[in-house]
């Protein structure tokens, strides 16, 4: 091929802190035609795609290595402006559009056609009046390539969200100079019947020369409409194809990864340790805003660790919250023989079930109070441990030396990098706080600890002494853990069996040494479809 | 030099500054002859005055509901207290006991209803304690007309109903709690040891309070409410709780207010009482969010210590009556302070 590639990217590079999440990424796009970019969350697309789109956020940290050439000129964008002048378009997950302003407005903003009028002569051109004929000409004409039934006079508040997403591609194709359109999981918040005549449009503008960068979780769209697929993870590109020469199959084993045997050495014969059920959650739906959980049943037994995989947005994290009582839930949750009350965090508590949250900030600390605070304040209040009497058994106050020295012990259990147990817990790095909550939740010596994202955004090192203490909390106490993790190999790590859900529900659950492929079967939600592919 | 630094750092700017204006007026008294004993006695009377008052802003501001501007409710309650006292006519300690156990209970419900008031507005409780504060205040203003008052000693003269706009307690219980072990030195320097030691007391209450597990759930919903409730808390039992308690202090503040300055103020009297009591804590190293009973102390020192000063030194020196103008600066201007002030996160 004597054509140079539109869009040739060479050995891309890249890490925050120490943490590589790029590695050595290389691949050519050519005019008209549609990549499709997979890999699980915190593969590295949304990095790669920064990168592309000259995001300061890439600047601010240190810059990249490698090489990104359009039609054969080397660029390197120090702002989202250079490239858009580069000609490249990019449709965010999250839209960006002005919600009182019309389908025409947001289309042309910033690009308005104007008018002359006398004041210009004085104040320049800023003074010139919009011509609003020719915005909503322009406006059709980019909605009429698109080739769906968009009224421009509408205020984009009032569209479903389908169709906002139809304006922000009408709004790239609008430009001018457009030749590549970079679209982050737009079908993601579709329906169905929205998503296909999406990838209609999709096809048609490669038709008109535009290339486009897809990315989906959704991999049958993949294979419908992408010429070339690349799966990232860990950072690396694993696998550069044609929708030709593979099947879905093959990219959900490429992007999951390989079967870690070696993961499980350690573990023996755990089998014979388990007991009876100890959880047994019946038709549980959680309204938790962006992680719906729709009818999920699922048995725990003592001593086990179970995990909670799937996609981010699926509901699993909306279980763990729903169960412990901070989200709107229905359905029943019953505990050694007892039933939970739902919608009241003091039930779970109460029964001896404990809760790490994902939201560390947010739920699981008190930034401004000292570690020690943070560590015992559940046990103080449900179990009104660390209380001493005075006046003669009058009035309980807390024993502070006590609380002192139960921090103290977690400290250095738990290997907490800190001053001293009076630290406030915002001086802390992530890895150390996430140790608070953990402490936290031990403290209170639970039956049964619901642990969610663990490991979300702390260190390499951090996440190992994370992983091992459930470990060594499950040995030596003998408790139940559920574990709620987007990280399908750190599941598959520590525990026994490990349920994937799928848009709010169930979609199996697996002994942790079943094969990667089918879990990622399971997450991608093609079980249905696979029969049809085969 | 370390020392001084960190010195510096704990006590934060504001107060060392406060503290050294206090101090230098202290130096200059002598010189436009101000009475240094009379100074110091006069700034422990007040003192102790008005430290119940500004301890009624520390289960507020702890609970997250801010600070409590809403203050008039409580006073209210206390003036209702006293006033019944006066009617029932009982001099001395048991006058005192009286009206405080007649204003427990309305500041209990009044605080009730207050707290539900102020859940529904989370985010915005400082203003709307404020509109309550006032609007309180102006409804009482009828009351105080309206309600069958009879004792000679309240009553408007010509019409024989009514309560009058200062009521005195001279003859009922005037001093009663400041007498308590007082002693004086001299002619002008006096103690008000009672006073002292009925605040030290409920100061000691609070601290234990703030340790046990209720007060130790309320700081909780104060600096994390989410991580309250998953811990078990009901956040909006604690704020209702906290709002009370800073009701019935602002009763017995009152109260304890009264006995010392000798006369009670209804009407527009509470209309103005929650600012002082806010700048005080504040100028003592409180926070929207954090307060402690050392952020009293420390405030109500310094507060009342520049009202006494800047009247008297200031006057004499530049011979025009600065001292309202003074007064109204430091109050407000450290209430402006304490609020555009964000919590720096590190």
């Amino acid at each position: 091929m004597a054509l140079e590639p539109l869009l040739n990217v060479r050995g891309i590079s890249k890490s925050f802190n120490h943490n590589k999440v790029l590695k050595n990424v290389s691949f050519s796009l050519e005019k008209g035609k549609i990549l499709g970019l997979v890999g699980e969350n915190g593969a590295g697309k949304s990095t790669l795609m920064n990168i592309l789109f000259g995001m300061t956020v890439i600047h601010e940290t240190g810059g990249y290595e490698g090489t990104i050439s359009i039609e054969g000129k080397k660029v390197r964008f120090a702002s989202p402006f250079d490239a858009l002048e580069a000609g490249i378009g990019m449709v965010h997950q999250e839209f960006s559009l002005i919600p009182g302003f019309t389908v025409t407005e947001n289309i042309v903003l910033n690009r308005e056609s104007t008018k002359y009028n006398f004041l210009v002569e004085a104040y320049g051109d800023r003074m010139k009046t919009l011509d609003r004929d020719d915005m909503d000409r322009r406006s059709r004409e980019a909605i009429d390539k698109l080739k769906v039934g968009l009224d421009p006079a509408i205020a984009v508040s009032e569209l479903p969200v389908g169709y906002k997403q139809f304006t922000e591609i009408a709004r790239e194709i609008d430009k001018e100079n457009t030749k590549i359109l970079v679209l982050d999981e737009p079908t993601a918040t579709l329906t169905e019947s929205e998503a296909e005549i999406l990838l209609d449009t999709m096809k048609r503008l490669a038709a008109l020369g535009i290339s486009i960068i897809f990315i989906s979780h959704r991999l049958q769209e993949i294979m419908d409409v992408c010429d070339k697929i690349i799966v990232l993870r860990d950072g690396e590109v694993v696998d550069n194809t044609t929708p030709d020469e593979t099947d879905i199959m093959s990219i959900a084993t490429s992007m999951v990864g390989r079967d870690i045997t070696t993961a499980f050495a350690g573990k023996g014969d755990r089998e014979g340790n388990l007991g009876e059920v100890i959880l047994q959650v019946e038709h549980l739906w959680v309204d938790m805003p962006g992680e719906t959980v729709r009818d999920v049943s699922f048995q725990v037994r003592e001593r086990e660790i179970f995990g909670i995989g799937g996609l981010a947005g699926q509901g699993k994290l909306g279980i763990t919250n729903g169960i412990m009582g901070m989200f709107p839930a229905g359905g029943s949750v019953f505990f050694l023989e007892g039933p939970i009350r739902l919608n009241d965090p003091t039930s779970p508590l109460e029964a001896g079930i404990s809760a790490v949250y994902e939201d560390r900030r947010g739920v699981g600390l008190l930034m401004e109070e000292p570690i020690s605070w943070n560590i015992i304040f559940t046990s103080l209040q449900m179990q009104e441990r660390f209380l001493k009497p005075i006046l003669g058994g009058l009035i309980k106050i807390r024993d502070e030396s006590e609380i002192a020295r139960s921090a103290r012990d977690y400290i250095d259990m738990l290997n907490i990098k800190c001053l001293s147990e009076n630290q406030r817990v915002q001086d802390l790095s992530g890895g150390n706080q996430q140790k608070v909550c953990l402490a936290k939740a031990f403290e209170t010596k639970p039956r049964l600890l619901f642990v969610s994202e663990p490991t979300r955004g702390i260190d390499v090192g951090a996440k190992r002494m994370v992983l091992e203490a459930l470990r060594k909390y499950n040995d030596e106490f003998g408790t139940t853990i559920v574990m709620v993790s987007s990280e399908l190999e750190e599941l598959r790590s520590i525990c026994d069996r490990i349920a994937i859900i799928d848009s709010g529900r169930i979609a199996g659950i697996l002994p942790a040494s079943a094969p990667s492929t089918d879990f990622g079967v399971l997450m991608l939600g093609i079980d249905g479809r696979e029969k049809k592919v085969v | 030099m370390a020392g001084i630094k960190k010195f510096i750092e704990n006590a934060g700017w504001p107060r060392i500054i406060i503290g050294l204006f206090l101090f230098s007026l202290f130096i200059m008294a002598p010189f436009v002859r101000v009475r240094i004993d009379a100074s110091v006695s006069d700034t422990l009377v007040r003192f102790g005055m008005n430290g119940v008052m500004v301890l009624a802003m520390v289960p507020m501001i702890v609970s997250g509901c801010g600070l409590n501007f809403g203050l008039p409710l409580g006073i209210i309650a206390g003036l209702l207290g006293a006033v019944t006292s006066i009617e029932i006519g009982i001099p001395g300690i048991p006058g005192v006991l009286i009206a405080m156990t007649i204003s427990l209970p309305i500041a209990v419900v009044l605080g009730w209803g207050y707290g539900l008031l102020l859940n529904r507005v989370k985010g915005s409780e400082m203003m709307i304690a404020t509109y309550v504060g006032f609007s309180s205040v102006a409804f009482m203003c009828i009351m105080w007309l309206v309600l069958p008052y009879k004792s000679s000693n309240m009553v408007w003269g010509y019409a024989g109903k009514g309560l009058r706009t200062t009521i005195a307690v001279e003859g009922f219980w005037h001093q009663a709690i400041s007498d308590i072990g007082s002693f004086s030195i001299g002619q002008f320097f006096y103690v008000p040891t009672g006073m002292f030691l009925f605040f030290a007391l409920l100061c000691w209450f609070m601290w234990v309070f703030m340790r046990t597990r209720t007060g130790t759930a309320m700081t909780t919903v104060g600096s994390n409410p989410e991580y309250a409730r998953a811990s078990g808390v009901n956040i909006d039992r604690m704020r209702t709780l906290s709002v009370i308690l800073s009701t019935v202090l602002g009763a017995i503040g009152i109260i304890v207010y009264q006995q010392s300055f000798g006369f009670v103020q209804l009407y527009m009297g509470p209309f103005y009482m929650a600012f002082p009591a806010v700048s005080a804590i504040l100028i003592g190293g409180a926070s929207v969010h954090r307060a402690s009973i050392l952020n009293v102390i420390i405030g109500t020192l310094l507060f009342q210590g520049i009202l006494t000063m800047t009247p008297s030194v200031i006057n004499s020196m530049i011979q025009t009556d600065m001292s309202e103008v003074i007064r109204i600066i430091v109050s407000n201007g450290m209430i402006l302070y304490a609020l555009t002030r964000t919590v720096k996160v590190k």
